[in-house]
């Protein structure tokens, strides 16, 4: 009897095992990544159906807020440009703005202060799993946008960061003009009514209401309007897309 | 669909058997019932074993919106004993047990133990992978859905679910005697096997509605961008966090069922209903084949074989 209990457990550890083996090797096929990695864009139409781009995200209230903001990924950018400007509590940082813009621009921390700007507290879902809630401070993307003039032909807004991910591998990221322009979409620049503190993407970070954690760059040194972000990076519009992760971070 | 062996099946062709009690071979799962059948075991596999693999990424479940530092439920960590070597520990509330090996730390694919909360012989792809773990899942979750709601609507067009999933008042006076005959593992051989006991029925409706609809749901409420519009289900089950709990823990019912179910499948006659699923095909001990008149006239324009539970009653 025990006999056949074991060979019955092998049996079924065998056929888990080919199963596994199986889906292992899918996962290290072009063609597999491919066909699985078809949902994303079923994920984002059919998600946009049923939420509509003017949606908001839930904004909680003051004693929602997480007792600590975990901040993950690159806590402290090493570059000597970032340094530099850490050094000087970011008073010589500038903003940069260009790409397919009409009157690119260089702007302080104050010039983004005087655009319009806005105050939510939000939740922060990571990738991984975990969620935190903060109150957030920042400049408008879009008032940014109309600031600069976008052109026609410009489709995405790239985010450059000063933290390099790996040897000339700068933290990127990417989003569309229709999600750039959300009235949640932020530049912020303010966490819990003090400054954006450094392990949280001092001194300009960005804030999206409806995506994950990775796609909101931190850290950030030019925003760049593009018709296509092919030539950037390995060319899937951020840093973690380009290591396999979904351009669309909705779910 | 095989009209044709359908047809040649509703005269019930009778196969001898050399005892000489008679035994019919009954035309009982159809054949979009049985694709979709096996359907649904490929997609639950596999996106339970991608679901796990996104667990890995973060191995702590918490209640409410929030994921703040030791508030977890649930918890499964790795920390070095004195001598230098992993230990994995998994934590229920205060509980906490000893679970290197298997649950925190287990062996990486060199053999050498590593800090993971699932191992990798029950995770998709087998190493810590989450971002080809997430193509999976949403892969194989668009699969479930669909085919869920093929099954959904084809059962009620048939009438299965009415028929064969929806307790009858008799059903309901029979729960004690179904229930006894479970603890006994006594199952029906004759043409009652034919028909869904009381219990069967639960399980089927709690699978099909509660698990799988609250699945689903728990799964889209985890979704920043679906949440815009899903905010007040986020808020009634107590936050983001705890949908994220709740998935869990129904994808752990499911598997509780499905273990359950396969049990009742082996005791049941492991061959015989195995045929069923497979070729449709479904052998009962027919002690005396009473052709009674059926309580609900069967729909006269049907081509497929009538629904099995259109048996008149034997009881």
């Amino acid at each position: 009897m025990s006999d056949r209990r074991s060979f019955l457990r092998m049996a079924g550890m065998g056929a888990v095992g080919i199963l596994l083996a199986g889906c292992d090797r899918i996962s290290q096929s072009g063609l597999g990544t491919r066909v699985l990695g078809s949902a994303e864009g079923l994920n984002r139409r059919v998600q946009a159906l049923l939420s509509p781009s003017s949606a908001m995200a839930k904004e909680y209230s003051e004693a929602d807020i997480s007792p600590v903001f975990h901040p993950n990924g690159t806590t402290m950018p090493g570059t000597p440009a970032y340094q530099a400007l850490m050094a000087n509590q970011f008073r010589d940082y500038k903003l940069q703005v260009d790409g397919l813009v009409s009157r690119p621009a260089m702007l302080s921390i104050a010039d983004l202060k005087a655009l319009d700007d806005r105050t939510q507290i939000t939740r922060h879902d990571c990738v991984e799993g975990w969620s935190a809630i903060g109150k957030w401070r920042g400049t408008l993307l879009s008032a940014v946008l109309d600031h600069v003039g976008v052109s026609p032909q410009a489709a995405f807004v790239v985010f450059h960061c000063f933290d390099e991910m790996d040897v000339d591998t700068p933290y990127y990221e990417s989003v569309d003009i229709r999600e750039a322009r959300h009235p949640q979409t932020l530049l912020a620049f303010e966490l819990n009514d003090q400054p954006l503190p450094v392990p949280n993407g001092a001194p300009l970070r960005l804030r999206l209401g409806r995506q994950l954690g990775y796609k909101q760059a931190k850290y950030i040194s030019r925003i760049e309007l593009v018709s296509s972000f092919e030539d950037i990076g390995d060319g899937k519009g951020g840093y973690w897309e380009d290591q396999g992760y979904e351009w669309y971070a909705g779910i | 669909m095989n009209a044709s062996s359908a047809v040649a099946t509703r005269g019930a062709s009778v196969t001898p058997e050399p005892s000489g009690t008679a035994a019919r071979l009954i035309y009982r799962h159809t054949l979009p019932i049985r694709i979709m059948h096996w359907i649904n075991v490929i997609a639950l596999t596999l996106m339970l074993f991608s679901g796990l693999q996104i667990f890995n990424a973060h191995p702590y479940l918490y209640w409410g919106n929030r994921s703040d530092q030791g508030t977890a439920w649930l918890a499964m960590d790795a920390h070095q004993d004195a001598a230098g070597n992993l230990v994995g520990t998994t934590r229920i509330g205060q509980h906490q047990v000893n679970s290197t090996g298997v649950l925190g730390v287990s062996k990486g694919s060199d053999g050498t133990p590593v800090a993971r909360g699932f191992p990798s012989w029950l995770t998709v792809p087998s190493a810590g992978w989450l971002a080809m773990g997430r193509r999976w899942h949403f892969f194989f979750a668009w699969v479930f859905v669909l085919n869920g709601l093929c099954y959904i609507s084809y059962s009620i067009a048939r009438r299965h679910l009415q028929r064969d999933m929806w307790p009858t008042r008799a059903d309901w006076r029979g729960i004690g005697r179904s229930i006894l005959d479970h603890i006994r593992f006594r199952h029906p051989h004759g043409a009652e096997a034919l028909r869904y006991n009381i219990l069967q029925r639960l399980a089927y409706l709690t699978v099909i509605f509660i698990f799988g609809v609250g699945i689903v749901l728990m799964g889209l409420a985890m979704s920043p961008r679906m949440d815009a519009v899903l905010s007040p289900l986020v808020e009634a089950v107590g936050g983001r966090q705890s949908a994220r709990s709740i998935h869990f823990i129904v994808a752990w019912a499911f598997v509780a069922f499905v273990l359950i179910h396969v049990f009742e499948v082996l005791i049941s006659g492991v061959f015989n209903q195995l045929r069923g699923m497979i070729t449709g095909y479904y052998k009962v001990d027919a002690v005396v084949p009473e052709p009674v008149e059926p309580a609900v006239p069967a729909d006269p324009v049907v081509a497929e074989p009538a629904p099995i539970a259109e048996d008149p009653r034997h009881e």
